[in-house]
């Protein structure tokens, strides 16, 4: 399983906590949701990064408030076929604000990975033999885009009157 | 109509070299089956009973001469030279290789045509009223509407993993004729007091098996918010509709489960945070869409009321085919022509692509080369002179597209059924076929009037029998096909569900049951003005019942 | 006609190239004919067949492989169920026609 991040693969410089197992010394921890509730204090004293886990059933309003302590929100698509964290990023990116790192998570495949993209994944899990090329391969193949989203590509809307 | 501009090319030829290559991986095994199959349905291609199925969308209904000569093109080169209209302004070929799909997409696009979206759990074809922007009784035309919802639409990146598929409809007029109220959205248009328009709002309907009649969630949107309104309800069912379930995914029965109101409530939220944001649409957007719709180029004139009554009284196949297949225009001296797809033993809604390119010609010595598919599988030419009438009618009769039966008996809906369908239990061509032939006496269709007969070949319910007047289900019993009827059913502004007869019947009891049940309604009806659907919304189900399956079952259901 | 137990079964697919009906014969290649298919009457054979139909999802030359019901008449094999015998012979009305 590779990491890429803001376009590059990337060592994934947080390590993955199962429930209230204990935490490494120092660096970056991924936790699940109820340790976050448990132990958000503990966790903000650390003075290391910390990134909450959702599962595909938590909507991520829970966590809208904590967001400021919050450094990674990684969104599980539990099958590529459950649509729900699309919906996740963008009230992520749009309503709540969150500008930290939003990595995809589970079941992704290169052909989801310019949507996610498009609501505001800027990171990504991603298996196979050249997980960087599927990447790049699937963020080219458009270049048009009929709606706006949670990213900055500009929509064939604007332009189409852009250009006057 | 709307053409494509530099960029709709250029999304649709990137689209058509993305599922090049998903193919190709599919092929190669880079791709298993069920990681291809949504991204081949969101290509409009399924896997059905002989071969790969594409659906290619006609965006509510529009379709161009020029269109329709690719169609058929692609009926020759690529399938068995003829191609199925569906009941959602798609047409469907049956005999598609996965090889050439990719061709046949890239072919599509040289006439602006695609299949995006026309299968898969996200946003399908946009239908629409498919007389809009000419019918008489018109408010205000949907199509530049549409055209703005079906880009909005296209691609989207939030909505393209939806619990399951979602269908939207819209229409202009008062009088229905795109089935709004069983879509996930059916949008209707209305005038507020200073002639503005705006959208009432109708969601949760839909067919399958848990049909539903849709509920107004907001009399009324402003034209230039209906795109956040639509994403306010879209992400409200990607985020809460039910993915445990195949069956009980559809937006229907979330609305159902939560309460119109609640559900209302989560949806006003959402858009209340999205208004006036980045999806309100600009005035000059809503401007360059409606450009592509200005009405043609009329000549002025006149109804040619008196001499189409001459024409009526000395020519009777004329006069049938007048009262039955021709309609109101906005435009005077102009008619609105529907070729009917239900000649005696046709398959409803299939043409072979001789036929098409025979269509296409007369689209443009008549209609000024645009036609239209409507959701009762038929074809429909927008803007024929009243002068040119009779003589479109006899080539139309040449071809046997002039079948006198528009909203008459013998104008069925039916889904491809088990002759073609993975889904279906049972066959639904022929059943209609053998209706067709038992009543193809014009006199009796005419005598009996307007009646709607809807045949579909599983609960699926793609043949709309839950809408029609007299719906026919059919089921597998024990390894033989059975039909159950249903009566009372409306697609239309009255949409009605409608309500079992009895027991199935085999397939050949069909036809004289269908006779009995149309016999009592003579017999029961108040005057020739009164509908099959009036009256059996008068008298109930028990006579119809007693009818066809005598005393004692009808006691029981009383 | 021969009755064959009702355990008598063939296996069919639909090609991934094409998505043409066919079906598994006993040479090991995969006919349109539903006469040529193999016969499996018994658990064991049924196995065999359905190991040999994953094996060739796997290997891309098929999908959705499973076994239907069939019996012997006229001196070929027919499909039991209506659905598989349209599958096997096409559909049972004339297209193209209009």
């Amino acid at each position: 399983m590779a990491l890429i991040k803001n376009h590059e693969l990337t060592p994934d410089t947080y390590t993955r906590i199962a429930g209230d197992a204990e935490l490494p010394d120092q660096g970056g921890v991924l936790v699940d949701l109820q340790r976050w509730q448990d132990d958000w204090q503990s966790l903000g004293r650390r003075g290391s990064p910390v990134g909450v886990w959702l599962t595909s059933d938590q909507h991520p309003e829970i966590i809208a408030d904590d967001l400021d302590q919050i450094d990674l929100v990684a969104l599980e698509f539990p099958s590529f076929r459950d649509g729900r964290a699309y919906s996740y990023a963008r009230l992520l990116r749009d309503r709540y604000g969150f500008s930290g790192e939003l990595r995809a998570v589970g079941d992704v495949l290169p052909d989801q990975l310019l949507y996610m993209h498009r609501v505001g994944f800027d990171a990504f899990e991603l298996a196979g033999q050249d997980p960087l090329s599927d990447y790049q391969t699937a963020l080219e193949e458009f270049d048009v885009f009929y709606q706006p989203a949670a990213d900055a590509r500009a929509t064939a809307l604007r332009l189409r009157h852009a250009r006057g | 109509m709307y053409r494509y501009d530099e960029f709709d090319h250029q999304l649709v030829a990137e689209r058509v070299a993305q599922f090049r290559h998903q193919v190709k991986r599919r092929l190669d095994g880079q791709l298993t089956e069920d990681q291809f199959k949504p991204l081949r349905l969101m290509n409009g291609l399924y896997l059905q009973l002989h071969a790969y199925m594409l659906r290619v969308n006609v965006p509510y209904g529009v379709l161009s001469a020029h269109q329709l000569r690719k169609l058929a093109h692609i009926a020759r080169r690529y399938d068995r030279d003829y191609g199925h209209f569906t009941t959602r302004q798609n047409i469907q070929y049956n005999w598609i290789s996965l090889e050439d799909t990719a061709d046949i997409l890239a072919e599509l696009a040289e006439v602006e045509m695609n299949a995006m979206q026309s299968s898969g759990n996200c946003v399908r074809n946009i239908t629409a009223d498919p007389l809009a922007g000419r019918a008489r009784d018109e408010i205000e035309d949907p199509r530049p509407w549409c055209e703005l919802i079906r880009q909005y639409s296209i691609l989207n990146p939030e909505f393209s993993y939806l619990p399951r598929k979602f269908k939207i409809a819209v229409t202009g007029a008062p009088k229905d004729r795109a089935a709004v109220a069983v879509h996930d959205i059916g949008l209707r248009m209305h005038h507020d007091a200073h002639g503005k328009p705006g959208f009432e709002v109708i969601v949760g309907g839909g067919q399958g098996r848990t049909p539903v009649i849709g509920k107004t969630i907001r009399d009324w949107i402003e034209p230039e918010e209906i795109l956040a309104y639509i994403e306010a309800i879209l992400r409200v069912y990607n985020l809460y509709g039910r993915r445990d379930n195949l069956y009980k995914a559809r937006i229907k029965i979330l609305v159902n489960a939560l309460g119109l109101d609640a559900f209302r409530e989560l949806v006003e939220t959402e858009y209340e945070a999205m208004r006036g944001q980045a999806l309100a649409v600009p005035a000059a957007e809503q401007e360059r869409i409606a450009a592509y719709f200005q009405p043609p180029a009329w000549e002025s004139g006149s109804d040619l009321d008196a001499e189409l009554d001459t024409l009526r009284a000395a020519d009777q196949d004329f006069a049938r085919w007048f009262d039955s297949n021709v309609s109101a225009h906005k435009a005077p001296g102009y008619a609105i022509v529907t070729l009917s797809l239900k000649a005696t033993g046709q398959e409803p809604g299939d043409l072979s692509a001789d036929r098409m390119d025979a269509v296409a010609d007369l689209a443009d010595r008549y209609s000024l080369g645009e036609l239209r598919v409507t959701h009762r599988q038929n074809l429909v030419f927008t803007d024929v002179k009243q002068s040119q009438l009779q003589a479109l009618h006899r080539e139309l009769q040449a071809l046997q597209l002039a079948t006198p039966n528009i909203g008459l008996l013998t104008d069925m809906i039916a889904c491809p059924g088990l002759d073609y369908c993975a889904l279906a239990n049972a066959r639904s061509i022929p059943v209609a076929q053998d209706i067709s032939r038992h009543f193809a006496a014009a006199d009796k269709l005419l005598e009996i009037g307007e009646l709607s007969i809807n045949i579909s070949g599983c609960m699926n319910a793609c043949g709309h029998h839950h809408v029609a007047n007299i719906g026919i289900l059919g089921v597998n019993k024990k390894g033989k096909e059975f039909f159950q009827i249903t009566l009372g059913g409306a697609a239309d502004e009255s949409a009605a569900l409608g309500d079992r007869l009895g027991p199935g019947l085999p397939q050949n009891e069909l036809p004289g049951a269908i006779e009995t049940l149309v016999d009592k309604y003579l017999e029961l009806r108040t005057s020739e003005s009164e509908s099959f659907l009036e009256t059996y919304r008068r008298v109930g189900m028990t006579p119809f019942k007693t009818a066809v399956y005598g005393d004692d079952a009808a006691r029981r259901v009383a | 006609m021969t009755m064959l137990s009702p355990m008598t079964q063939a296996l069919t697919a639909n090609r991934l190239s094409d998505g043409r009906v066919v079906f598994l014969t006993s040479t090991g290649d995969w006919s349109a004919d539903l006469g040529a298919a193999r016969i499996a009457e018994d658990a064991i054979g049924q196995a065999e067949l359905n190991a040999i139909g994953e094996q060739a999802e796997a290997d891309c030359v098929i999908v959705g492989p499973y076994l239907i019901e069939v019996r012997e008449a006229a001196g070929t094999l027919q499909a039991v169920e209506i659905r598989e015998s349209i599958r096997a012979l096409g559909p049972t009305v004339q297209a193209g026609q209009f």
